[in-house]
């Protein structure tokens, strides 16, 4: 039970600021997935709220309390390391009672608490083991159920699954969501994977060059990022991006010419803008059909079939690259030239500055 | 399988003349330590001869070995205690809260050991004498832990730099304040450095010779003054100089080879890992 609340941190290491003045307030039993791509500052923002790097500037508040100058331990939270950080001399009963230890929790109760948190993980067995003795996925689940047994006001997550073979952490994806559902604890969540924090979180909030690009939930990203970086790192594979020029901007509709002249109208109106503007026209690979009246033209260089849907990389005449999504077994191969309909009430615009324009 | 064997052959070479180089004056002087004055100084050596443990017996009655011996043990264990204690927080200082000064500050300490000890050996002559200190077992303690302090401190440092940082922040995460952390974290896992680092601190520690040589006469001498007392003005007596020097080096040999394996985990602890 708690909630964590970001006032204008900022993190300097240095002369050199890496945390640019966050906001954030996340809520009690709120999962918040914090993702962006390496060396955006997230892990730093989770490690200034776990109280691991000192807060250069502004408040971190849980439960509305300062915790400026509260050690670690003393802010109520646990933390799961991307490295697992297990302490290798221990077993793992050992590992996850540590913490009970130091506070002087008498040993049966530890042992009792211990074996309450194996059996919800089903790792009873592993208790007289070693870290050295497991393996990547059981090594997780020790991690997870050293933060558990402490019953902390919130989980700090950093990059727990970036180990993980690809089929474990879609298992573990869902254990971490069930988990979350059965302790009803808030959960701040640090990754690169823009697919976990999708699957996982309820508010997703996305960082670039130490500032919050954007915070909202899966759908409200994916339908309106904010952004051209939002836009870019939400989905799978990533929006395509095409250069346009505004011809002309009325209230019902915003006609762009893209490539080679051809021109695209956007239903709505967009505020500040204005005939000759350069703009980016956004449009995810879903939102790209092949029909023989569409409106680009382009070459098919590669074709990625995942079974259910394949995906076409194609050249467009100017040079841009275009990635359609297309049904599984369509009969196209690579060289040849379909044309592309972009669906229109499904594209965002983006100014010159990366804003999008609503 | 020919070329593993050829390429062998030149490390295989090479590491038996360098051990036997080491090893033989080593063990002239135990063949030395049985022959008698005179055929210790024959030339050409004589290679066969009648052992003889006159040489024993004379150094043994002339100065009592075991009080020297004792000397030895507290000294070297002491002064390896001492500078553990002050090595192990300096140590975890350096390896993980750096500052900017943090390199410049290890080699400094390990520049006093550029410093011939002979340089200082009037002000600590004179600051030991001040004190007391003089012929004492604890003012040799004092100064041997010092001189190897610089080397412990190093080694300790790489040894904990090998300790992610991550499985220190977990245990603070934990509760555990900076005593507990080093206590019940920091310190298992460094272990087999640890002792590596103790048993060359030891080893140092016993075969110093200078500081004992000027610092002390009877009461605290170690076992490298024993030896050295033997070298005196009327002469030098080879036989009973190399049996002083067996029995000096034998408890230290035997320490080392019984801690061998350990001194060789430690030193390469971490590598492995």
């Amino acid at each position: 039970m708690a909630t964590v609340e970001l006032k204008n941190v900022r993190k300097r290491f240095g002369p050199q600021e890496v945390i640019h003045g966050v906001d954030l307030a996340i809520a009690d039993r709120e999962f918040v997935a914090i993702v962006g791509p390496s060396g955006c500052g997230k892990s730093t923002l989770l490690r200034m709220i776990a109280g691991l790097e000192e807060i250069t500037e502004g408040e971190v508040l849980i439960d509305g309390l300062p915790v400026r100058d509260v050690p670690p331990a003393r802010r109520g939270l646990a933390m799961v390391f991307q490295s697992y950080a297990l302490y290798p001399h221990m077993t793992v009963a050992e590992n996850m009672s540590f913490s009970l230890r130091l506070a002087g929790v008498p040993k049966q109760e530890r042992d009792q608490k211990v074996r309450a948190v194996a059996a919800i993980l089903e790792m009873e067995p592993l208790l007289d083991r070693r870290p050295r003795a497991l393996s990547g996925g059981q090594l997780q689940r020790v991690a997870i159920g050293r933060a558990m047994v402490r019953q902390p006001k919130a989980f700090l997550l950093d990059e727990p699954l970036s180990n993980l073979d690809a089929a474990l952490q879609a298992q573990m994806r869902l254990e971490l969501v069930r988990l979350h559902r059965d302790l009803e604890t808030t959960m701040i969540y640090v990754t690169h994977d823009q697919v976990e924090a999708m699957t996982m979180a309820d508010r997703i909030v996305v960082m670039n060059e130490g500032k919050v690009e954007q915070a909202g939930s899966p759908m409200e990203l994916y339908q309106k990022p904010a952004t051209l970086f939002a836009a870019g790192f939400i989905g799978a594979p990533k929006m395509n991006f095409l250069d346009a020029r505004v011809l002309d901007a009325s209230d019902a509709q915003l006609a762009l010419t893209v490539v080679n002249g051809v021109t695209v109208e956007i239903p709505g109106r967009r505020e500040a803008i204005a005939p000759g503007d350069r703009v980016k026209l956004g449009v995810r690979p879903e939102h790209v059909s092949i029909e023989e009246s569409g409106e680009l033209h382009g070459e098919i260089k590669v074709l990625e079939h995942l079974g259910p849907r394949t995906y076409l990389h194609a050249q467009l005449d100017d040079g841009t690259r275009l990635v359609v999504q297309a049904a599984g077994d369509t009969g196209i191969r690579e060289g040849d030239r379909p044309a592309f309909r972009i669906r229109a009430d499904a594209c965002h615009v983006f100014d010159a500055f990366g804003r999008r324009l609503t | 399988m020919k070329t593993t064997w050829r390429s062998r052959l030149m490390p295989t070479l090479a590491g038996w003349t360098v051990a036997l180089a080491m090893f033989f004056p080593i063990f002239w002087m135990f063949l030395t330590g049985f022959k008698t004055e005179i055929t210790a100084v024959a030339t050409p050596p004589a290679a066969i001869f009648r052992p003889t443990l006159e040489n024993y017996s004379a150094v043994l009655q002339r100065a009592d070995y075991v009080q020297f011996a004792i000397n030895s043990v507290v000294v070297a264990l002491g002064s390896t205690l001492v500078a553990l204690m002050l090595a192990v927080p300096a140590a975890y200082s350096m390896a993980f809260f750096p500052t900017r000064r943090t390199r410049d500050i290890l080699l400094w300490m390990l520049s006093t050991k550029m410093l011939p000890a002979v340089g200082v050996l009037v002000p600590i002559y004179l600051l030991w004498r001040n004190f007391g200190l003089l012929d004492t077992r604890v003012g040799l303690v004092l100064i041997d832990s010092i001189s190897v302090l610089p080397i412990v401190v190093w080694m300790l440092f790489s040894f904990f730099r090998e300790v992610p940082s991550q499985i220190l922040e977990a245990s603070r995460m934990d509760g555990a304040t900076q005593g507990q952390e080093l206590m019940h974290v920091l310190l298992p896992l460094s272990m087999p450095g640890i002792a590596a680092t103790a048993l060359l601190s030891i080893i140092l520690c016993w075969n110093e010779a200078f500081w004992s040589l000027n610092l002390t006469t009877v009461k605290a001498a170690t076992l490298t003054a024993f030896t050295a007392s033997f070298s005196n003005p009327e002469g030098l007596f080879w036989a009973k100089l190399s049996a002083a020097s067996t029995l000096a080096i034998a408890p230290i040999l035997v320490f080392g080879w019984i801690s061998q394996r350990q001194l060789v985990r430690g030193l390469s602890f971490g590598a492995v890992k």
